[in-house]
């Protein structure tokens, strides 16, 4: 192998990024401006659920168990209503996603200290927005009774009742519970894995199509030199994308990153080099741009999407495709980023999923440099 | 004027093209179910079974009895339990539990005593969605035990005369009833699927012909730019039409997605959909120089496509102008058109304007292609 015949090869294939300014904008801009929408667009924040409310009770004790939906931040009280076929539209037609129905003994039964029971019909298609909405309506219920039971307590005198229990929730490694928290670090994993297979899928196969491959073959070069020579160019882009990425993430969306920069910065170029050789080795195989293509994008994005950890908690899945997850290298990218940047964990917790993204990258460069063939047939 | 004798042949040369490559039959009929398959499964958010550990100082009769809640609510699945902090930071840092149940010394006593008893919650928030769920699964746990204490507490100082009342919650979801969350993303992977495969496929499809130095031999024959576009169009078109009868199959028989709405409207709503997509595929085939410029720029109307179109992330949470932009997204129409269908049952009164939306997505697509392929023609 000779540095000089790899460096050729570089600079070769950086002229021909440089001449076609699309490619300069896929590989820089595109995943800038990715994370910047998506950073700013894409959140999980469950707040201002919108409610419709009928209220049969229209009394004091009524009014006040509607302020605890209608004082809280989590619900929005889109309306009142009379009859039931008003809240039934409202939820076919997605203008609520809840109804409460309070029933005309409300205030009696409260009074007399018999159980009443409030209606709650909320809109499941959207079952995880559903189940916080549940939970959020059931908390406001049952602090509704208890604040009940200690007030009647209160008007019989005597020695004061108190509230038997205190929770106190504490949230580790993102406090605030946002969403942008863990969305922004998955999502510089998958743009990451799809711009990375995008940028190389082609490139050998282009030669092999427009016939410079066979250029390419009357000259010295050695199939390894050549893999090697292909990869650079788009190594440095790639890594310039997850510089630009870091610096987004600390300074536009305050991304806490709790771990080490250079930790980061290490896993990236593993990964980067995974992803990029990946590309590279589709090309190899298929020598046929339209395939390359179609297979690039079949095994980069929707896996990295679905399959990642990204958007699907991989806990959830059954064994099988818990499995096939293993094979996503997005998936431990992921898993590294949200480490690095909200646990501030390291290597000694992440070897693991390290290693493992490390012996992808190997094998997918082993496995371009074992392909490709320097002959024509 | 459309000449059928003309577009006939286009089509023979399009079928034959495509299928010359054995390999491009299975990305086109086997890869789509193998994913709808493996990605069925993936698409779930329920959360269940959260792993938690058990941090009980007191080890008390009634400290174990709230312990005991957590593990038969069917919510929590508890790996182990520890004794000391260290253990605790380290199960959470490694991600072997996502929860930890922390009852403090005097748990018990406080209760007793009629004084108020602190617990802690502590739970892993790297997944905020995962965490308030979880959170809101113990606060419901936790307040029913609460609320119990003092209705014995009541009982025990002020006498079974003056009982207070108390409020229940009778829950119930529509279109949904168990919440399950296969059942709201499964339609969506059919609408990703279908826009993926359809529009990889179509971008490819003139700049192809432009590359390989074939468009020179197809604008010497006398076809016309209507009907070059027409007969790059109908093979996807049918194309598309299999993937996604084949895969709403699979989601219907094997996940048992319940499909309650007609299916006609379901297919009607599809046959827009591929317009718009076959469209949107062809237009950047028309406006790109070489197949990797066309791949790129496919790419870059995927990503935010599918990312912002209401699959995964909820429209209503994104800024006002990025929820404008679904106006554009035939993803986004379509995603209400399958869910209403599939889940809620509604017809056409519910659904036109979509479907309006999808039709006129499609019809400006296709126009302003073949407008576009005349000038790069002329």
């Amino acid at each position: 192998m000779k540095f000089s015949r790899i460096w050729a090869m570089t600079r070769k294939e950086f002229i021909h990024v440089i001449r076609d300014p699309r490619s300069i904008g896929m590989g820089i801009a595109i995943p800038i401006i990715l994370l910047l929408l998506f950073g700013y667009a894409l959140t999980l924040d469950v707040d201002d659920v919108p409610i419709i409310v009928w209220d049969q009770s229209k009394s004091p004790a009524s009014r006040e168990f509607i302020s605890r939906f209608s004082g809280s931040r989590y619900f929005k009280v889109k309306g009142y209503t009379e009859n039931y076929p008003v809240v039934e539209r409202a939820i076919d037609s997605s203008e609520a996603l809840a109804g409460l129905v309070i029933p005309r003994d409300f205030a009696q039964r409260i009074e007399s200290g018999r159980p009443v029971s409030v209606q709650w019909i909320v809109d499941g298609s959207d079952s995880n927005t559903a189940t916080i909405a549940n939970g959020y309506a059931e908390a406001a219920v049952l602090t509704y009774s208890q604040d009940v039971i200690l007030h009647v307590s209160r008007q019989t005198g005597g020695r004061p009742l108190k509230p038997p229990l205190e929770v106190r929730a504490r949230v580790w490694f993102n406090a605030d519970m946002e969403s942008k928290n863990y969305i922004i670090p998955g999502l510089i994993a998958v743009i990451m894995m799809v711009i990375a297979a995008l940028l190389t899928s082609l490139t050998v196969a282009r030669e092999w199509e427009r016939g410079t491959m066979e250029q390419l073959i009357s000259t010295p070069i050695k199939g390894p030199e050549l893999v090697l020579g292909k990869l650079i160019p788009y190594f440095v882009i790639g890594m310039l994308d997850v510089i630009l990425a870091v610096l987004m993430g600390e300074f536009l969306f305050h991304v806490p990153l709790r771990g080490s920069l250079g930790l980061l910065f290490l896993v990236g170029a593993v990964f980067l080099t995974g992803a990029l050789s990946m590309g590279l080795l589709i090309s190899i195989l298929t020598k046929n741009q339209l395939l390359a293509n179609q297979l690039a994008l079949l095994t980069t994005f929707i896996p990295a999407f679905l399959l990642s950890g990204f958007s699907f908690p991989i806990n959830n899945m059954p064994i099988v495709v818990q499995g096939i997850t293993h094979l996503i290298p997005a998936r431990y990218m992921v898993h590294l980023l949200k480490g690095i940047y909200l646990k501030g964990v390291g290597l000694k917790v992440l070897f693991l999923e390290a290693g493992l993204l490390a012996l992808f990258a190997v094998v997918m460069i082993g496995l371009a440099i074992v392909k490709f063939k320097k002959k024509l047939g | 004027m459309i000449m059928f004798e003309r577009l006939k042949h286009m089509l023979i040369k399009e079928f034959i093209e495509i299928f010359r490559d054995p390999r491009m039959k299975s990305i086109i009929f086997v890869t789509p179910v193998l994913q709808i398959i493996i990605f069925g499964y993936a698409v779930n958010t329920d959360v269940d079974k959260v792993a938690t550990a058990i941090y009980d100082l007191d080890n008390s009769v009634v400290s174990r009895e709230l312990t005991a809640r957590f593990e038969l609510s069917g919510y929590f699945a508890i790996k182990s339990r520890i004794g000391d902090e260290r253990q605790m930071r380290e199960l959470l840092d490694r991600g072997e539990v996502e929860a930890v149940l922390k009852v403090n010394k005097g748990f018990g006593n406080d209760l007793r005593a009629g004084k108020t008893a602190l617990v802690q919650i502590i739970v892993d928030g790297t997944d905020s969605n995962t965490a308030g769920i979880v959170l809101d699964y113990s606060s419901r746990i936790t307040g029913r035990f609460s609320r119990e204490v003092l209705e014995a507490r009541f009982l025990r100082t002020l006498g079974p005369a003056k009982k207070p009342g108390r409020v229940d919650l009778a829950a119930r979801a529509w279109f949904n009833e168990n919440l399950e969350s296969r059942n709201f993303y499964v339609p969506g992977v059919i609408s990703l699927l279908v826009m993926v495969i359809t529009i990889m496929l179509t971008s490819m499809a003139v700049v192809r012909e432009k590359e390989m130095g074939t468009m020179e031999q197809i604008m010497v024959t006398p076809i016309k730019p209507g009907e070059f576009i027409l007969g790059k169009t109908i093979p996807f078109m049918l194309i598309g039409f299999m993937d996604v009868i084949l895969i709403s199959l699979v989601a219907v028989f094997w996940f048992e997605v319940p499909i309650r709405g007609n299916p006609v409207v379901l297919l009607v709503s599809a046959g827009l959909y591929l317009m718009t997509t076959l469209g949107i595929g062809l237009f950047i085939s028309t406006i790109s120089r070489t197949q990797q410029q066309a791949m790129m720029t496919t790419f870059f109307f995927i990503l935010p496509a599918s990312l912002l179109s209401g699959f995964v992330f909820p429209v209503a949470n994104m800024p006002e102008v990025v929820q404008w932009s679904t106006l554009l997204n035939p993803m986004a129409y379509f995603l209400v058109i399958i869910r209403g269908v599939f889940l809620k049952g509604v017809g056409i009164d519910v659904l036109w304007p979509q479907m309006m939306g999808l039709f006129i997505l499609g019809v400006v697509t296709l126009w302003v292609t073949v407008k576009r392929f005349k000038k790069t023609l002329s």
